[in-house]
């Protein structure tokens, strides 16, 4: 496939936004339980929600880029009983409103607990908005992935590694970024930001090598017998039916040599995955250097994403073999 | 229920690209607009088709054979790239299971191509939408059309009669028999999408003559004109019939 720059955005953008928001209310979390000191509600988590829709709206804005008519987007709100990417345009404006609101809650500081949990433990409206938030980030990662793993000629794609893959790498981004985020408004949580991120980032690590292994091996379903019906091993095409090409000879192909591929796939597992890990353990002394692994690490997320797309090799290519 | 259909036959189709220049002509003329294309008249000449007919060589030289694939939207009984599309844009009608794009509604996402297996839809660079072969829905339902023209624009332009035009779930029609007596087979069986267009296979068109055939066997001789009348008594050819 044809990697589009504006799903690249999309997908890296939003993935970092959503991990932020999890590694914010984690935080949280750990701090409700008593296991971690309280945060200050407006300066760590009202400014990292808005850190946060940052990120998002970025999202939103490069995705419609993609769109031909983008005056019609409100359309894409109707198909979500069939369309994974219909549900996914539902969700991201309901999770960016969740986020928007747990934010606002913790910048007015509504914390007048509304029940209590046995050990005298006081739920209030952040707990509760912040919960609904994860589920509607999860409902996103899942979303977003599905659009591409929902399509079973696309075998590169249709596994549930790649649902797997959009949670973690999403998630280590966010949680790299929490990192970054909090070595300067709340320097006594980046050593725990850092070690979740370093616990994600190597959990991603194993789902999108065994991603890569599996593709490596894949048999492709379709061949030019069964897209032609000719049972004959040899078959060469004399002409695509177009002088100057057509769609189907831009959009499915990557343009790329094979070499540059080959040279992508390690690059971009050393910018994901080695360099920001060596930087998180180095932050544990020094945290400054957490933003420079969350700058490394999407800049290597954006090569991962164009890789994604790129080696994805469409069956209707079976009719263009002159590319 | 009724599912329209193309039937192509690849023992026929000569590679003459008819059906293509026929197919844009009416489509890019109709109410729906223009079929848009990027230097049509310069180098590298590209534009929206609907239909396309591709050349691939079978077999090893010398036993080779050139077989002319005319490429078009298979219109699915189970068709993909339908539900993929988030603002219902395309869609399947139910009454004569053609697969249609409403351009009003379409945004242009392209997820629908990512969804065809077959590579049959093609966005219209400058109008920012999807299009694909409507099996000349504004023709074969035409009212001012006379009768024998309310066929796809290709079916009718095509000079061998490899396309035919019918429903496929009409066990009497043209396009059934055809499937069921020469062989039809759908693309891509593989991924289950049922495509409603077939085609038919090459196939060798050969009679078997004996050699008993070519030479009379009551007439041993090889001598022209009518034999002399054998008597009573002279055993015939079968033993039973009279001179």
């Amino acid at each position: 496939m044809k990697p589009a720059f504006s799903v690249i955005f999309l997908t890296t953008l939003i993935g970092a936004g959503q991990g932020l928001f999890l590694a914010l209310y984690t935080g949280q979390l750990y701090s409700f339980f008593d296991l971690l000191p309280a945060q200050d509600s407006r300066s760590f988590y009202a400014a990292g929600s808005i850190l946060a829709l940052a990120f998002l709206c970025t999202g939103l804005i490069a995705s419609f880029f993609h769109l031909g008519h983008p005056e019609r987007a409100w359309r894409t709100a109707t198909q979500w009983r069939t369309s994974w990417l219909s549900r996914e345009v539902i969700v991201l404006p309901a999770f960016m409103g969740m986020v928007f609101l747990y934010g606002t809650a913790h910048w007015f500081d509504w914390r007048t607990p509304l029940f209590e949990l046995p050990g005298s433990r006081a739920v209030d409206a952040t707990i509760i908005l912040g919960a609904l938030g994860t589920l509607l980030c999860f409902a996103l990662f899942v979303s977003t992935a599905m659009i591409y793993a929902c399509l079973r000629f696309l075998q590169e794609w249709h596994t549930p590694l790649t649902v797997i893959n959009y949670i973690l790498l999403g998630g280590s981004s966010g949680f790299v970024l929490a990192g970054a985020f909090s070595a300067v408004d709340a320097p006594q949580m980046s050593g725990f930001y850092a070690g979740w991120a370093i616990i994600i980032t190597l959990l991603a690590f194993i789902t999108r090598t065994a991603s890569l292994i599996r593709n490596a091996r894949i048999k492709p379903k379709s061949s030019m017998r069964t897209a032609i019906g000719i049972k004959h091993p040899r078959i060469v095409q004399k002409a695509q039916g177009a002088m100057g090409g057509s769609f189907n000879t831009r959009e499915f192909f990557h343009g790329k040599s094979l070499a540059f591929m080959r040279a992508l796939k390690p690059a971009f597992l050393v910018m994901v995955f080695f360099v920001p890990l060596a930087l998180l353990a180095a932050a544990m002394t020094a945290p400054s250097v957490l933003l420079v692994a969350f700058i490394m690490q999407y800049i290597g997320l954006l090569a991962e994403r164009w890789f994604f797309f790129a080696q994805a090799n469409h069956p209707q290519n079976l009719y263009y073999q002159g590319i | 229920m009724t599912q329209l259909a193309l039937v192509i036959d690849l023992n026929v189709c000569v590679g003459c690209s008819a059906c293509v220049t026929s197919c844009k002509e009416w489509n890019t003329s109709g109410a729906a607009g223009p079929l848009c294309d990027t230097n049509p008249y310069d180098a590298e000449p590209t534009g929206t088709f609907f239909n396309r007919v591709q050349t691939f060589e079978v077999g090893e030289y010398p036993k080779t054979e050139t077989v002319h694939f005319p490429k078009s939207c298979l219109h699915c009984e189970d068709p993909p790239c339908v539900p993929v599309c988030p603002t219902g844009a395309s869609y399947k009608r139910k009454e004569d299971g053609i697969v249609l794009v409403d351009y009003d509604k379409c945004i242009g996402c392209k997820y629908c191509t990512w969804a065809c297996p077959y590579g049959a839809r093609e966005i219209d660079e400058q109008q920012k939408v999807m299009k694909k072969c409507t099996l000349c829905v504004d023709r074969i339902y035409s009212t001012t059309l006379p009768e024998r023209d309310r066929r796809p624009s290709c079916v009718l332009a095509c000079p061998t009669s490899a396309r035919l035009f019918g429903d496929v779930h009409d066990p009497d029609s043209v396009v059934s028999r055809a499937i069921r007596e020469s062989g039809g087979y759908a693309l891509m069986p593989e991924w289950g999408t049922q495509p409603a267009n077939h085609y038919l296979p090459r196939r060798k068109s050969t009679i078997t003559i004996r050699e008993d055939q070519l030479v009379r066997a009551d007439n041993p001789l090889k001598v022209d004109g009518k034999l002399p009348k054998p008597s009573r008594q002279e055993p015939t050819l079968d033993d039973v019939t009279s001179w």
